[in-house]
């Protein structure tokens, strides 16, 4: 407590004050806002299917086996300095081995700048920031729909923002030949957003072949490929299938960039653990990439938070971890599989006249249900049912005790 | 199959090399150097007198509870942090009887250490504040200018130290602060003032406080150092606090880096003192709105070790304890550079050793002075001739008076 006398006169008059009288209230996060909702509620038969977290049989968060393990290696034994800007090296190299695959000739000749990163979010911004630095005029091309945030991201690095087709909502699928006119109009040097696998909001993926023609429609035309990471083996439970779409560009020649996310993977949260990578012709460019990426990191944060990296470096650099954590991936990627069954049989077997195949047919954490705005509100306030107004159920939500529960309340309000 | 002959040159080929970090490039070019008498006094991170770097016992404690406790899990923090961590950093520098905090203006957003709350804190200026000019002080840290420009707003700066005394330039400090745009931002060392270690007394603060209020300006505060400046806590907190207890409207950037050693797990908080509660729960939704397209949500493993030490009186009275040994250790080295020196007859007055306060001396070395010393004496710093106290043992003083007197002596000019 100030000793100082209480000055006779605080603020003079003629002096400003309340510099903060304009500032409006700011809406509400959609996602983030509809756990606060549902913290909120007391109604014991509750169901958040809202947020992308997660969680078990029993419905609560699970922190991997794995992850305990390489904490306890790491417990007393580290110190905390700094780390450098671009973060763990170590992790970076394990990171895009992963990502690119072990052997990888981009890899192999030192091809690849990459920096960890604030988990996804931090490594769009620090793509979306350097692309506005050294491509200024370029273009994001953002696909329809997407993870919200994508557009904040995008807009507060000050890039011109365009969309593309992608989702179909008759078909509950992909808007292929939508997606395919769409970026033939976007112009040469353009970046476009790519959902690498398990598409969020949607979890409509494209095909094999869809993506080869992406490929050779981004190389025809001169785009460059962004691809947004952050379900890798959570979505098929193997993680080398569910980087097919950037091996599938990488066999093509691309020079892309990628941000990768260990937050649902490894159960990562709020570790807040990524890696942003960028594909450059040589190793010099590779050197000057990632030394431009720093000098984004520098003013930003300094360098990024430690933990997290070293459980990933811990479990990743480990072959017994490793293999641990493939299990426990697929464990999870299994559950929310069983789920998307369990769901679709349960609509079906109340009668539903309206197609559910989408809901087996998607894949990750999401699935896209068709539910419009005002059914949702209908679930939450008749049902205490929990999720984004653009109807997108979180599987990792849905479980064996409340899979009829919620089959019951979709089918009442779409009935 | 290789890209360069299918594919066209990167996008990215016309970029060049960045410089390195004036700040963190002195760790890298001292890490690759393979002397074995090298010394580092660049990066501010303390030493022991082993040159090890130190992690606190109480950090260690809150570590080991966390990870005894199972039930505890990764999941997202909110936007703003956690909130016990928010509650009590802000207790921390303001005192838990802060006016600001009694009448619930002040709102608290967990942030990426002291870069992250600076970052946040000006992000938000931009796009909210009437005047988008910052005055910074000659010298300050060489990331404030990035931080404040990157987020969009103007940089000025204001006379602060005197070379001649190497002390604080206070009349000029004054006369620019009188002479700036009314309104604009002043951002302020609250102790410990980073590279020079030379701080206003109480007397001159209470100057500078109404100098700042009398034309209106808004006050930002860097706290990087408290607890680490004098060995207080509170002590270190006094500037902070004259100026939120006379009602007007202040930002405050904490970092636990230095003073819990936490560095790398990037622990600090952005506290916004407003006029009303009101005002202040709609300045953390907008604060929200700078954060989440930034990085969704602040690491939780840091301030989850932070929230348990201030929250627990066994744990913060024994870190009231090791801090002041962190502190005392500078102290005790600043005595032994100056004794050293004037063993040796070095010419100079080096009597600001002693005078200045907290990690940093501002030796009064110039550029070529210093490269001559890094190249001749493996001794490695910045280029503004700033030395980080922490990093001096009893061991390496000899060696660093050895190279300061020769640089003094003999070097080029």
């Amino acid at each position: 407590m100030s000793t100082a006398a209480a000055p006779a006169s605080s603020v003079p008059a003629g002096a400003r004050s309340g510099w903060w009288e304009a500032v409006q209230p700011a809406a509400r996060d959609p996602i983030l806002g509809v756990t606060e909702a549902f913290l909120a509620d007391s109604d014991p038969k509750k169901v958040n299917v809202g947020v992308g977290a997660y969680r078990n049989d029993e419905g609560k968060p699970v922190v991997l086996e794995c992850v305990r393990k390489a904490e306890q290696i790491i417990a007393g034994k580290q110190n905390m300095e700094y780390l450098p800007m671009g973060g763990l090296v170590k992790f970076n190299d394990l990171s895009v081995k992963l990502a690119y695959g072990d052997t990888a000739p981009v890899l192999e000749e030192k091809r690849v700048a990459a920096v960890q990163t604030l988990s996804g979010t931090g490594a769009c911004r620090l793509f979306a920031d350097f692309q506005k630095r050294f491509k200024p005029d370029s273009r994001i091309y953002i696909p329809v729909p997407t993870w919200a945030n994508h557009h904040n991201i995008w807009r507060d690095a000050r890039v011109e923002a365009h969309t593309f087709r992608y989702y179909k909502p008759s078909t509950r699928g992909l808007d292929f030949e939508g997606l395919m006119e769409d970026l033939k109009k976007a112009p040469e040097g353009s970046f476009v957003l790519l959902h690498a696998c398990a598409h969020n909001p949607t979890g409509v993926d494209p095909t094999a072949d869809q993506w080869k023609e992406m490929s050779q429609l981004f190389k025809s035309n001169g785009l460059f490929p962004f691809f947004d990471m952050a379900y890798q083996g959570f979505a098929s439970g193997d993680t080398v299938r569910d980087a097919q779409a950037i091996r599938i560009f990488m066999e093509d020649g691309h020079q892309l960039a990628c941000a990768q996310s260990f937050a649902k993977n490894m159960g990562l949260y709020g570790q807040r653990v990524g890696c942003l990578s960028v594909v450059c012709d040589n190793s010099q460019q590779a050197v000057n990439v990632k030394s431009q990426l720093q000098q984004i990191a520098r003013p930003m944060y300094s360098n990024p938070p430690l933990h997290g990296a070293q459980i990933v470096t811990t479990v990743l650099s480990d072959p017994e971890l490793k293999e641990q954590w493939y299990k426990e991936v697929k464990v999870m990627a299994d559950r929310i599989i069983g789920m998307r069954e369990a769901l679709k049989s349960n609509l079906e077997k109340l009668g539903s006249s309206l197609p559910w195949k989408h809901i087996t047919e998607q894949i990750g954490m999401f699935c896209y249900s068709g539910l419009t705005e005002d059914q949702v509100d209908r679930l939450t306030k008749e049902f205490h049912i929990y999720m984004t107004r653009n109807g997108r159920i979180s599987m990792a939500g849905v479980t064996t005790g409340n899979v009829e529960y919620l089959a019951n309340a979709i089918h009442e309000v779409t009935k | 199959m290789e890209a360069t002959s299918a594919a066209a040159a990167s996008v990215f080929d016309h970029l060049e090399q960045a410089p390195e970090d004036p700040i963190l490039g002195i760790t890298v070019a001292y890490n690759k150097d393979p002397h074995p008498g090298k010394v580092n006094l660049g990066v501010g991170a303390y030493r022991t007198e082993e040159g090890k770097p130190l992690i606190l016992n109480v950090v260690r404690r809150a570590e080991e509870r966390l990870l005894a406790d199972r039930s505890k899990n990764k999941e997202y923090l909110p936007i703003t942090g956690l909130a016990d961590f928010n509650k009590r950093s802000a207790m921390l520098i303001l005192g838990s009887d802060s006016p600001a905090i009694v009448e619930k203006r002040l709102v608290t957003a967990q942030c990426l250490s002291g870069t992250g709350s600076l970052r946040v804190g000006a992000e938000f200026l931009a796009r909210h504040y009437g005047v988008k000019l910052v005055f910074l002080p000659t010298p300050t840290w060489g990331n404030h200018f990035k931080v404040f420009m990157n987020a969009g707003l103007a940089v000025k700066t204001y006379r602060y130290y005197d070379n001649k005394t190497r002390g604080l330039d206070y009349e000029g400090m004054l006369e620019d602060i009188g002479a700036a745009p009314s309104g604009s931002v002043i951002l302020l060392h609250a102790c410990a003032h980073n590279p020079t270690g030379v701080d206003p007394t109480p007397q001159q603060w209470e100057g500078i406080r109404q100098a700042i209020r009398n034309r209106g300006h808004l006050p930002f505060f860097d706290s990087a150092y408290q607890g680490f400046a004098s060995g207080s806590l509170d002590k270190d907190a006094h500037a902070v606090r004259t100026f939120v207890a006379d009602g007007g409207e202040c930002f405050i950037a904490q970092s636990f880096a230095k003073n819990l050693g936490l560095y790398g797990e990037r622990v600090g908080a952005l506290s916004i003192v407003t006029k009303s509660s009101g005002v202040a729960t709609r300045v953390e939704s907008q604060l929200k709105l700078v954060i989440r397209p930034m990085y969704s949500n602040p690491p939780i493993h840091g301030a989850s070790i932070v929230a348990l030490v201030l929250g627990d009186g066994d744990l913060f009275s024994e870190w009231t304890v090791e801090l002041k040994g962190m502190a005392d250790r500078i102290i005790s080295m600043r005595h032994k550079l100056y004794d050293a020196l004037r063993a040796r007859g070095t010419p100079g007055d080096w009597t600001h050793i002693l005078k200045q306060i907290g990690m940093f001396s501002f030796t009064g070395l110039n550029k070529e002075q210093v490269q001559f010393m890094t190249r001749e004496y493996r001794i490695y710093m910045t280029l503004d001739g700033r030395i980080s106290m922490a990093g001096l043992s009893l061991k390496t003083v000899p060696l660093l008076a050895d190279a300061i007197h020769a640089a003094v002596t003999g070097a080029k000019a």
